[in-house]
């Protein structure tokens, strides 16, 4: 629970940040809310040589409305967006997903784009970024990129980000009135989910899996299903082509009927 | 002499007063052993084993010897060659004459026998130095066969140390009466034989174990601040172990933040600060990392369980026969083979029965040492009957209320001083009452309605109910009992009251809190007891120095023994002030009253002197009967004659959702009785926490260990310790029958709600899925084992 020795530098712009990743390439690993970052660190399972904390960049933090989406700023914590107005009506999934993480210690101080960037599979919002069809924008040296959530998670805490760049800003597009739902499930209350189901439906439903992969993923059989009006039976096949972790609290056996009860289950609320 | 006109009176005992010592800790000022520093002080840094079992071939100190601000690096073989101990840790409870215990001695020396041991220590400037240079200590093992469960301890092929033959360390029965015993059991209408395995637990105490030990500048002497139950043990035990005189050892237990039992051994990392700071003349400290406590620190329970129950027709009890098989661990810590025996007492619960017969092996593996944990053998007791009841209701086919109902002791009726087949003498219980007004808070007929409608409707979220009543002995103890239990210490407790000149009083209390309020409970008997203000009172406690005298916090003992001492001193020095206030009154003694802190001569009212004016007589001494000494102090040391059998019963249901096997507590409702109560509202809160801990076993935590003896669950993330979210708002009531072991009539609170609730939540998931032919289930009921057992039951493939 101690981690290993690290220096520690403050990034006051996201181009500090930027040029603070350039100069340390692999070694320095970006610090913004801490609650995934730091626990590695504690465990010795991250060893960065340098930690850039990005926490003092307060002009990533907000929530705007751009016209046919709204825009995030990557260091809007998970309360600011639980409590959000404008994503009440525009983007409810995703106020609600991170109203279910953690606790709310942890959703005080862990961010949006902290919790992409991360790329957990087990986490609560890539799956809702994925159910909303976001995109996220990337900043480099090079300028900045606009990328599809769909590519964005690549494999076990991987994403399609370079090592030089920032996550600087989450676009939701506008989804009110669309049926949704977000199925958690967990032994305590608090807990990160053993499976979790987000369901979009709408003109193209999109329906994501929390923790029935290496990465977090959408599942285009059962999205497949729904478009062509299978409702709730759709979810027969949550638990095919996935490839759940085993642990403690799950075999993969398990999951796979998770999965199929639970987007049951966020299928019937969405069109409820 | 004055006449006061406007009494001070008192009635503290028996209200809820809130606890005067939370304002500090809820608002973090709590001096905790880590949160003390001194000047020149190290920290060590454990090189521990990661292996279960193995051999050590070399270690290479070079690289973390180097490392800055290192100060040294000492291996086992080194500190066992500075001659630092005379003894390895002791083992309080030597169970049997023949029961084998392997020397453990604070540093693994040529073999390591559970992951976690301690191979080497860093000395280092900083806990962060300490640490880094505890990674760079090169080890190199060679792997023995580890044994890594109770079964694999049993079948012997590898041996927990290898110098053994067997893994067996002892074998101990309580069979009162075997003819009797085997007659009960000969052709039994009824014939119930369960099977039950009480999973190893990690306590996980809010705050982790910690050490400081400061030489004295004088050379000499050291003080100890340990994250303890235990100061005084402590104290007496770095004695026996190291030669170091007990005058010259002091120990402080500061805030200490919950123990569960798991802070009331004599540890490694004690033994290694204490040494090594009167050895080297510095300060020397370490704390606990989470993961490392779930490594380092003892765990909890560990048994296979076998109970027969034989029962006539009408399922009413003849006999009741247990065996168990008990997980020690790689060592017996101060009291790891006496906890199964403190079970032992029983497991015959609230019942009268006639024959009754006990056997317990104990098994060495390579896991972590088991030890006492909140309950201590008895709730696992108390499950193994209660669960076992329960199956003998369905085959009798009666309810589990109405099975109780048969065989509970005195049938059910009010008793005093009842001995019962497993030897011991229950103080006094009333049992029925006490099941009647569970059942009718928890409304049991309309849950009982309610689960039949759902079974009916065939609705996919089922309901079950569960009961437990349990009786438990605590008040630990009756030295001459624990004599008798082979126990190396007696069971008494010392307490001093003083009535200052100013007519505060100040309590000396050998009993030491972990978390359980000591201080305000203690201030409301003096208060009573003095006739004083409770805030006049302060509470002195967890240091040797001020506090030479006592035997600490464990087995619900704090109230039954240390309370009682309290109050018997607290009468001493009212008898005392009495003979000076009848000098002064020039009445006679005979003719005082007492009341509400004043003397007054009966029958002339305005004749009256307060107990502080006496205190002020006693402190100048300018006027006190011939040959008395001055002062108002008196100590008592009270050794019970008899435990203490506080009983309840705890109802509670819960909703299974079969689609997915996640069970929901939705109710519980603990009607609890240890007999009279001091103060309501910190009975309650360790009634909830209680109950909360025994769910935690029914539903979330278990230490799961692979066959190579590694724990794969040692971090908060994965070992579910439940919280507030989890548990449902609980309904507690009391019945009060007076204890007859004490003049207080109290019991102990601490553990009953723990050596309760696993069984009643067991009780309840099995009640649910009763319909599909389930009859038992292991814990933890996790959502994946509830819908595994659901599908098998169902036919369905698992
Ligand atoms: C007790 C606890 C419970 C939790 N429970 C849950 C839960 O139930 N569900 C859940 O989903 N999560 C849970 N989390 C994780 C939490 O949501 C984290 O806050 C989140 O995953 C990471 O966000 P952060 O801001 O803390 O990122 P950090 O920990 O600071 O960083 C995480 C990673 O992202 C990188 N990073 C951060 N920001 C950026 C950026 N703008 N651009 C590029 N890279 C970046 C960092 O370098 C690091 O590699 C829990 C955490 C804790 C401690």
């Amino acid at each position: 629970m101690i981690p290993a020795a690290f220096d520690y530098q403050v990034a006051d712009s996201a181009d500090a940040a930027i040029a603070a990743l350039a100069e340390h390439g692999d070694d320095a690993k970006l610090l913004a809310g801490g609650h995934s970052l730091i626990p590695l660190m504690r465990f010795r399972l991250a060893t960065p040589g340098v930690v850039v904390d990005i926490g003092r960049i307060s002009d990533l933090s907000y929530i705007n409305d751009g016209g046919d989406h709204v825009a995030i700023g990557a260091m809007t914590t998970h309360r600011a967006i639980e409590t959000s107005e404008l994503l009440a009506t525009e983007a409810p999934l995703l106020r609600h997903v991170a109203g279910q993480v953690g606790d709310p210690q942890v959703r005080h101080r862990g961010t949006l784009g902290g919790s992409l960037a991360h790329g957990d599979p087990a986490s609560d919002l890539p799956a809702a970024l994925l159910a909303h069809g976001g995109v996220l924008v990337a900043r480099g040296p090079g300028g900045e990129r606009e990328i599809a959530a769909s590519d964005f998670f690549t494999g076990f805490l991987e994403t399609a980000l370079a090592g030089d760049e920032i996550i600087t800003e989450i676009r939701i597009p506008k989804a009110a009135g669309v049926g949704w739902s977000y199925q958690k499930f967990n032994r305590r209350a608090q807990d990160w989910a053993i499976v979790g189901a987000a369901v979009m439906l709408g003109d193209a439903p999109k329906v994501a899996l929390v923790n029935m992969g290496s990465a977090p993923m959408r599942h285009s059989g059962v999205e497949a299903g729904l478009a062509g009006g299978g409702g709730a039976d759709a979810a027969s096949v949550a638990g095919d082509d996935t490839d759940p972790p085993e642990d403690l609290n799950a075999d993969a056996e398990y999951r796979k009927h998770l999965a199929r009860v639970l987007v049951g289950r966020g299928i019937t609320e969405a069109s409820g | 002499m004055t006449a006061v006109e406007d009494p001070i009176t008192t009635t503290a005992i028996g209200t809820p007063m809130k606890r005067r010592e939370d304002p500090k800790l809820l608002a973090g000022e709590g001096k905790y052993v880590d949160d003390i520093h001194v000047v020149g002080q190290l920290w060590m840094g454990m090189v521990r084993s990661p292996l279960a079992h193995a051999r050590i071939t070399s270690i290479d100190t070079s690289a973390a010897e180097a490392a800055e601000g290192v100060h040294s690096v000492l291996t086992g073989p080194q500190l066992q060659e500075m001659g630092l101990w005379l003894a390895p840790l002791p083992c309080a409870w030597p169970v049997t004459e023949d029961m084998v215990n392997p020397p453990h001695y604070p540093t693994a020396i040529d073999e390591v026998h559970h992951v976690g041991e301690i191979v080497a220590v860093v000395l280092a400037d900083s806990r962060y130095g300490a640490a880094d240079a505890a990674e760079q200590v090169i080890v190199d093992y060679e792997p023995l066969d580890a044994v890594a469960s109770i079964a694999a301890a049993r079948d012997g092929s590898a041996t927990a140390h290898s110098e053994h033959e067997t893994n067996k360390a002892f074998h101990w029965p309580l069979v009162p009466d075997p003819d009797a015993l085997e007659a009960a059991f000969a052709n039994p209408a009824h014939h119930v034989k369960a099977n039950f395995v009480q999973q190893r637990l990690i306590p996980a105490a809010m705050e982790p174990r910690g050490v400081l030990a400061v030489p004295s500048p004088m050379g000499g002497d050291v003080t100890l601040y340990s994250a303890t139950q235990v100061p005084h043990i402590l104290k007496v035990m770095i004695a026996a172990t190291t030669g170091i005189p007990e005058s010259k050892i002091r120990v402080v237990a500061p805030a200490v933040g919950g123990g569960f039992g798991a802070k009331l051994n004599i540890n490694p990392d004690e033994i290694l600060a204490v040494t090594l700071a009167n050895r080297l003349g510095r300060a020397v400290r370490w704390t606990e990392s989470r993961s490392e406590a779930a490594f380092s620190t003892h765990q909890g329970r560990g048994q296979l369980q076998t109970i027969e129950l034989a029962a006539d027709a009408d399922g009413k009890l003849q006999g009741v026969r247990v065996h168990i098989d008990a997980d020690m661990g790689a060592y017996m810590m101060l009291i790891t083979p006496g906890v199964p025996l403190l079970g032992s007492f029983l497991y015959t619960g609230v019942y009268d029965v006639p024959a009754f017969g006990f056997t317990c092996d104990g098994y060495f593996t390579n896991l972590t040492p088991t030890d006492a944990y909140r309950g201590a053998g008895r709730p696992e007791a108390s499950y193994a009957i209660e669960r076992a009841m329960d199956i003998l209701a369905a085959q009798v086919g009666i309810g589990p209320d109405e099975i109780r109902r048969r065989n509970y002791l005195a049938g059910g009726e009010y008793f005093e001083n009842l001995e019962v087949p497993s030897t011991l003498v229950f103080d006094s219980g009333h049992y029925g009452p006490n099941l009647d007004r569970a059942l009718e808070l928890a409304d049991y007929d309309g849950l009982r309605a309610e689960q039949a409608r759902r079974r009916a409707a065939g609705e996919s979220k089922q309901l079950g109910i569960g009961m437990v009543t349990y009786v438990e002995i605590c008040g630990l103890a009756p030295s001459r009992a624990l004599g008798g239990l082979s126990y190396g210490a007696g069971g008494w407790e010392h307490a001093t009251v003083r009535l200052l000149p100013t007519g505060k009083a100040e309590v000396v209390s050998g009993s030491t809190p972990h978390g359980q309020g000591h201080e305000t409970t203690w201030s409301q008997i003096v208060a009573d007891k003095l006739g004083i203000p409770p805030e006049d009172v302060t509470v002195l406690h967890s240091d040797t120095a001020i506090s030479p005298l006592g035997l600490d916090t464990y087995g619900s003992r704090s109230l039954a023994v240390g309370g009682v001492a309290i109050a018997a001193a607290c009468d001493k020095v009212v008898e005392k002030a009495k003979q000076i206030a009848a000098h002064q009154m020039e009445a006679s003694a005979d003719d005082l009253e007492f009341a509400g802190g004043m003397f007054s001569v009966s029958g002339s009212p305005d004749q009256a002197m307060p107990i502080q004016a006496i205190a002020f007589g006693a402190f100048t001494a300018h006027n006190l009967p011939d040959g008395m000494e001055p002062n108002l102090q008196e100590q008592v040391t009270f050794d019970p004659t008899n435990f203490v059998f506080p009983f309840g019963t705890h109802v509670c249901a819960v909703e299974i959702d079969e689609d997915t096997g996640a069970v929901e507590l939705l109710s519980y409702v603990a009607v609890d009785d240890c007999g009279n109560q001091i103060n309501p509202m910190i009975v309650e809160g360790q009634v909830h926490g209680g109950i909360v801990q025994g769910v935690a076993q029914a539903l979330f935590e278990e230490a799961c260990y692979d066959e190579d003896g590694n724990l794969t669950n040692p971090s908060m993330m994965d070992y579910l310790v439940p919280s507030a979210a989890d548990v449902p708002s609980m309904v507690t009531d009391y019945t009060v029958t007076p204890s007859t072991s004490n003049p207080l009539g109290v019991k102990g609170a601490g553990e009953a709600g723990t050596i309760s609730s696993a069984a009643a939540v067991m009780n309840a998931v099995v009640d649910a899925l009763s319909p599909y032919g389930v009859v038992d289930m292991d814990m933890p009921a996790t959502p994946q084992r509830v819908w595994r057992t659901i599908n098998e039951a169902k036919g369905g493939q698992a």
